[in-house]
This record gives structure tokens, C-alpha cells and sequence, in this order.
């Protein structure tokens, strides 16, 4: 039955994006977003049956393999279509139906307006197919293929609008980001494959111990090189520059895909391949310390931002960069446990943002924003739930998922101990730029948009332009459509909201420190040759000590917001002018754009136009076309040349061969 | 007799022949010492065939003999056709055959 239900989850999301895209003429388009969601809710209905079938099992044979058929089988190579259903991977099932179902229904309102409501649905249901095969694969092969379609998903989703320039290059940006990762997780995988001999995960595992020493050359190499599959998936730096910019498609997507699910799979990833990584504790440090390192830089470059979507993405890469630190310090449940309550606030952040969005006619600047709160009573609670969550202010979910990773760090020693201060100094900016985010767009005097609004009419602009650059457009397809959904107006906008609010306040009770332990109980099958995850089990005291820390530094953040955005709002000018190279430094995102500009598009730039005009012009034309061609025109001149039609001279050629030929035989004959 | 006296006449034939064709200019005179030649050719062969004492050479030559009249049917019907174009009967002038 357990099979059934695995094939199941891919087949809803595959059947629904082909017949969403079969049928684009023949029906409706108002029934293709229902399509999508109803295949989407089967893929989660199938999921939860999983779920049941799996707990039903022993403890120990919770990891199931399901072979679909023998894809290539030769020498050395098993390739199968197989997908692994353990608890690790319905846990990712369960996070990316569930948030996807929701994020359609909101979707189905949202894009009504958009002439590419059809196309949309189709790409998104594609999508989810891609992430549940990545999450289910039972193999490499599969796992790469599935790392490849979310990848084309993103790109697809990204330049939805596909006739702005911003979008489409940002897509562009994203694809060839995520195609190094890609390079990369290929590579690593070979590395691995050179050993164990099999592209199956559960024999992989099993011949690590034999396959491997500690930290070996090889397998730390392609442990670093499955890392940088992550790091570009999950945005980490120095490969994150492509998130920010993937804000430029539908609200909907960052939600789903930018924040929720797809940018998750780098944590994924290492939490599957946890037995490489203790058996190659450097690279392990290595996840951890570029979390680290990604944390503080978004979390910083966050207090800048006033693109109300940016400010969301920067806080995404930052809150990943604790889950890619907890699940590379073997904290895997709790890194897990974050990555599914942040599916939820950070999706409800994104849809209360596409709401004020919305409600500013298409507008994401927080400068020209204000005020909101009387207007959007609704989009505002949702908003500001999010944030008490994502500030880590108890008892929201966010306190105690991030908490726990930074117990662990305190509990594994050593540098983790450096780890988890720095990752408090992040809980702190966290919790004052998305406050300095919600205290912006809602509190203070109500601009025009939002004192109409509370009279009851939605901002509507005569000229609909690119809210990044101003050019002008008009609303048919390839650009937004005319018209803007705010959830205080859209029932399945609301519902979608109100379940992610709900989550997002009381997911926390899954996994309170030594009261229930859910999350980590039921994911303990996966785990069960890790000698660590048993073993990171911190003292109740400790636990709640890092549960208080956490809190008061959350609700230190939160007043500090208050005090700066609300109460003395003439601080933030005075403190920028006072750090104004801090503000221009972080302004510009660190220079890492820049810097990747110079170190590697310009020296690239440079080696294409020297191949294209150096290289291919002097060498490939003039060497080796025209060396070619000219020795052969010479030799033909020279073949040509004899044949003079001077009969005498044949025979004389005949003659003086023949004799030549006797000659020689005469001396040879000697 | 060796059959040293006999080669060497078929040498000095065939000699005779290939240094007509190569200073004579008339096609007609140029077939001739073809004739020469592959007669000097033949009388080598019967000569080697007397002194074998089998009959192989023999047969060789009368095959050669076959392929000379092939060769002078269709050369003598190439010069009547020269002739008849009023083309000049000279192959030094006869060379637009060329590369």
C-alpha cells in the first residue's frame, strides 16, 4: 500500500501541471487554478496516508525502498526508479504539500486578474512535482534529476512576467546560479559513487564505513561539493545573490518556492546525507560556518533593504543559514523543526506582503509605504504573527525551532559554542529589521493609498509601470493583470492566511523542550546511524535557559524596532548619517554582486571575447580551416600541374618510371 | 641457343618502341611502336616459354596478341575520327585534355 501512496504524491502534482497545460484552450481558466489546488490537496491527502502507513511499521523498518523499475542497469551502475520513503522524506513531503496546497488557494485569488493565470498554474503544479521527486528520490540519479526540474521551475516562475527585463534577467541570474550548484552536487555525487559503487542512498550509507576513513580526500571533496549543490539551491553566500532578485516573480512564488519550500532543499540535502557528513567532519564545519556567515550578512544587509519583498528574502537566506548550520552540526531534527515552522511564517509573511502589495496597486518600496494597519486589519495581524515568529518571541513557533538549533551548538562545544553567539547576534537583527519592516509599512500616519483604502477604495493605478525601474506597461499577458487582490477582500486569500497563522503561532508545541519531542522522535528512523543525534541531547536547564536568552533578545529586538520606527522616528536618520559608510557598505549588499562581477563574469566576459576573437579567428579560422584548406589547394595545384595533355610527356613519365622501377629491382636483386 | 639472345632483341624492340612513341608525333607512327613494343613483350614471353619447356608463355602471348587488336581497332578508329573533324594528326597539338 505504502508504494501506492509514494507514487501517488508524484502523480497528482505531474497529472495536474499536464492537464492544466493540455486543457489551457478547452476549459475555463477559473477551473485550472481549482485543478491545481485539488491535485496539490491530493498530493498532500497521499502524503498523510504515507505518513499513517509508514508509523504503522516497526521503528526500524521505517525507511522503505519503492523500485518503480530498473532504469539502466549495466556495469557498475544501478540506476533505478526508486524512491525512498522514510520519515526524513514525508516529513519534506508533508512541509511542501501542505504549505503548497494553501499557497495555490491563495493563488487562485491572487492572480485572477493575470492573463497568465492558466500558464501559472501549470508552472506551479510542475513545480511542487519537481520538489516531491527531489524529496522522494531513493537515489542520486533521481535526486539530481529532481534538483534539475525545481531549478527549471524557479527559472520558469521567476521570469513569469516574462516581458520585464528585471524579471527575466533575474531568472536568468537564478538559473545559471542554481546550474553551478547543480555542476557541483553531479560532481560530488561522482566523488561518492568512485567508492561505494552504488547511486543508492541506503547502500551508499551502509558502505561509507567501509568505503571510507575518516576525512578522506575524496569524500570530504565531494561532501564540499554536495555542499555547493546546497549552498546555490538554499541561497547561502557566496551564492546567494540570486534570491533578492527572484523577487521579481508573483508574490506567490517567493512564497512558495523563494521562501516555503525549494530554497529548503540545500537543508534537505545535507540532513540526507548525514552519514557522508560525519564521516567527513570538516566539511561539515564548513556548512556550518558559511551558515553562520550567511545569517549575519542577510540578517545585516536586511536593516537596509526598504524593498518591502527584499527585506522578506534577505530574512529567508538568514533564517536558512540556521537551518544549514543546524543540520551541519548535527542538529537535524532542529534543523528540521525550523525549516517546517519557517514554511509557515515565512509564507504567511510573503502573503500579508503581496497583500500590501497589493494594496499600494503593485508598489514595493517601504519608503513610499505607512500606515496600513486601520485599512488592512487583517493582512496586518497576519503580518505581524509572522513576525513575532520569525523574531523568536514565545510562545510563537520561531522561538523554539531556532532556539533549539542554538542549544545544540552550545551543547556540541568547541567553535559551535562561537557558532551559537553569532547566531544570537542574528536572532537580535532579526527580530529588529522585521519589526522595522511591519512598524514601516504599518504603523505611523496612513499614506494616500492606505487613508483611501480605509474609506474603501483599492489603489488602482491609471498606468501600471515596473515597480523596480518605472517603465511603463501595459496589464496583458507577460505583465501583472489589471487588477490587485488583498486578502481583507478574498476569502481563499484569508482561509490560505488564516491556516499559515494558525501554524505559525502553534507549531511550537510539536517539539517544547523535554514536554513533547515530536519532531525528533518521529524522525529518529532516519537517523538512526547517526551516533550524534542521540547523543546532542542538552539538559532540561539548559534548554530553557536558551529558550529565556532567545526570547529576551527576541522581545530586545522587537522594542528596539519599536523605539527607532514608532516612538523617536528622527533615530534612524540621525544613526544612518552617523554610520553613513556602514549604510553605503551594506546598501550595496556587501559589494558581493560586484565582487562576483569582477572575480568571475568579467574574466569570463574576457576569455569569450578572446576565444571569439582571438582565439576563433587566428587559430580555428586562420590555423586549422585555413592551414588545412591551403595545403590542400597546393597539393591539388601541384597534382594539377601534370596533367598537361601533352600525351609525349605522359609516356615520357611512363618510361622514366618504368625504368626507375627496374633499376631498383636490378640493385635489389644484387 | 640461351634464351639471353632472344631477350636481348626483345629488349632492344621495346626500347625502339617506347623511344618512338616518345619523339615521333604522328598518333598513326605512335600506335606502331605501341605494336612494337607489345610484340617485343610477346617474343620475351615465348621465349621464356621455349626455355621453361611448357606452354603457359605461349598462351600469354596470344592473349597479348588479342589485346593489340582490341587496342589498334579502337586507336585507328580514334585517328579516322580526328581525320574526319579535320582536326590536326599531331598529339602535341592534340591537348585540351588537361587539368
Amino acid at each position: 500500500m505504502i508504494d501506492t501512496y509514494a507514487w501517488l504524491i508524484l502523480a497528482f502534482p505531474l497529472a495536474g501541471a499536464i492537464t492544466i497545460g493540455l486543457t489551457w484552450r478547452a476549459l475555463p481558466w477559473r477551473v485550472h487554478g481549482l485543478i491545481g489546488t485539488a491535485a496539490i490537496a491530493a498530493a498532500f491527502a497521499s502524503s498523510v496516508l504515507a505518513l499513517l502507513e509508514l508509523q504503522a511499521l516497526p521503528h526500524d523498518e521505517r525507511q522503505v525502498l519503492v523500485v518503480g523499475w530498473d532504469y539502466a542497469k549495466s556495469v557498475g551502475v544501478d540506476a533505478q526508479m526508486s524512491l525512498l520513503l522514510d520519515p526524513l522524506s514525508i516529513f519534506m513531503c508533508l512541509v511542501v504539500t501542505g504549505v503548497s496546497t494553501l499557497i495555490h488557494l491563495y493563488s487562485t485569488a491572487y492572480m485572477a486578474s493575470d492573463r497568465g493565470y492558466t500558464r501559472f498554474f501549470a508552472y506551479l503544479n510542475f513545480f511542487v512535482f519537481s520538489m516531491l521527486l527531489l524529496v522522494l528520490a531513493g537515489n542520486f540519479l533521481l535526486l539530481i534529476v529532481g534538483w534539475a526540474f525545481v531549478g527549471a521551475a524557479s527559472y520558469l516562475l521567476i521570469s513569469f512576467w516574462y516581458r520585464r527585463e528585471t524579471a527575466t534577467r533575474a531568472g536568468i541570474k537564478a538559473f545559471v546560479i542554481n546550474v553551478v550548484g547543480d555542476v557541483g552536487l553531479v560532481l560530488g555525487t561522482y566523488f561518492i559513487f568512485k567508492h561505494v559503487g552504488t547511486l543508492d542512498f541506503l547502500k551508499t550509507f551502509e558502505r561509507v564505513d567501509e568505503a571510507f576513513t575518516t576525512n578522506q580526500a575524496d569524500l570530504v571533496a565531494g561532501c564540499i561539493l554536495i555542499l555547493v549543490g546546497a549552498f546555490a539551491k538554499s541561497a547561502q553566500v557566496p551564492f546567494h545573490t540570486w534570491l533578492p532578485d527572484a523577487m521579481e516573480g508573483p508574490t506567490p512564488v517567493s512564497a512558495l518556492i523563494h521562501a516555503a519550500t525549494m530554497v529548503t532543499a540545500g537543508v534537505y540535502l545535507i540532513a540526507r546525507m548525514h552519514p557522508l557528513f560525519e564521516h567527513a567532519p570538516i566539511a561539515a564545519d564548513v556548512g556550518a560556518i558559511v551558515g553562520v556567515v550567511t545569517l549575519l550578512v542577510a540578517a545585516t544587509i536586511a536593516m537596509v533593504v526598504t524593498d518591502l519583498k527584499r527585506v522578506i528574502a534577505y530574512s529567508t537566506m538568514s533564517q536558512i543559514g540556521y537551518m544549514i548550520m543546524g543540520v551541519s552540526s548535527a542538529a537535524y531534527a532542529a534543523g528540521l523543526f525550523h525549516l517546517l515552522t519557517h514554511a509557515f511564517f515565512k509564507a504567511l509573511l510573503f502573503m500579508a506582503a503581496g497583500s500590501v502589495i497589493a494594496a499600494m496597486a503593485g508598489m514595493q518600496n517601504l519608503d513610499k509605504m505607512g500606515g496600513f494597519r486601520k485599512a488592512m486589519p487583517f493582512t496586518y495581524g497576519c503580518m505581524v504573527v509572522g513576525g513575532l515568529a520569525l523574531a523568536g518571541v514565545p510562545p510563537f513557533s520561531g522561538l523554539f525551532s531556532k532556539d533549539e538549533i542554538i542549544t545544540l551548538q552550545f551543547e556540541r562545544g568547541g567553535y559551535h559554542a562561537v557558532l551559537g553567539v553569532l547566531a544570537y547576534v542574528g536572532s537580535f537583527l532579526t527580530a529588529v529589521y522585521t519589526f522595522r519592516m511591519i512598524f514601516r509599512a504599518f504603523h505611523n500616519e496612513p499614506v494616500p493609498e492606505a487613508a483611501e483604502l480605509e474609506e474603501g477604495h483599492l489603489a488602482h493605478h491609471e498606468t501600471p509601470s515596473n515597480p523596480a525601474t518605472g517603465e511603463e506597461e501595459d496589464s496583458e499577458v507577460g505583465f501583472p493583470g489589471p487588477d490587485h487582490h488583498i486578502a481583507e477582500r478574498e476569502a481563499p486569500m484569508k482561509i490560505a492566511m488564516g491556516v499559515l497563522a494558525v501554524g505559525a503561532i502553534g507549531l511550537g508545541v510539536l517539539q517544547i523542550p523535554h514536554v513533547t519531542s515530536v519532531i525528533h522522535t518521529f524522525l529518529e528512523p532516519a537517523f538512526a546511524e547517526s551516533e550524534l543525534y542521540e547523543e546532542l541531547e542538552p539538559t532540561a536547564s539548559a534548554e530553557w535557559i536558551g529558550l529565556l536568552v532567545g526570547a529576551l533578545i527576541g522581545i530586545a529586538g522587537v522594542a528596539l524596532a519599536y523605539r527607532l520606527w514608532v516612538q523617536d522616528r528622527e533615530a534612524p536618520a540621525r544613526i544612518r548619517a552617523k554610520l553613513a559608510g556602514l549604510h553605503r557598505f551594506l546598501s550595496a549588499k556587501w559589494y558581493f554582486d560586484e565582487g562576483i562581477d569582477t572575480v568571475i563574469v568579467r574574466p569570463f566576459a574576457w576569455f569569450g571575447r578572446f576565444g571569439r576573437n582571438t582565439f576563433e579567428r587566428l587559430i580555428v579560422n586562420g590555423l586549422i580551416m585555413g592551414g588545412t584548406s591551403a595545403a590542400v589547394r597546393g597539393g591539388s595545384a601541384a597534382v594539377r600541374a601534370i596533367q598537361s595533355g601533352f600525351l609525349r610527356a605522359y609516356a615520357a613519365l611512363l618510361v622514366l618510371g618504368l625504368a626507375g622501377l627496374v633499376l631498383y629491382f636490378l640493385i635489389a636483386a644484387r | 641457343m640461351s634464351v639471353t639472345w632472344y631477350l636481348l632483341v626483345s629488349a632492344l624492340v621495346f626500347c625502339i618502341g617506347a623511344g618512338g612513341i616518345l619523339v615521333r608525333r604522328s598518333p598513326l607512327v605512335i600506335l606502331l611502336c605501341l605494336e612494337l613494343m607489345l610484340n617485343a613483350a610477346n617474343l620475351a614471353l615465348v621465349a621464356f616459354a621455349r626455355a621453361h619447356g611448357n606452354q603457359d608463355g605461349q598462351v600469354f602471348a596470344v592473349i597479348v596478341m588479342v589485346v593489340a587488336a582490341c587496342e589498334v581497332a579502337v586507336g585507328l578508329g580514334l585517328i579516322v575520327a580526328i581525320y574526319r573533324r579535320k582536326l590536326p594528326v599531331d598529339v602535341d597539338e592534340l591537348r585540351e585534355l588537361q587539368g
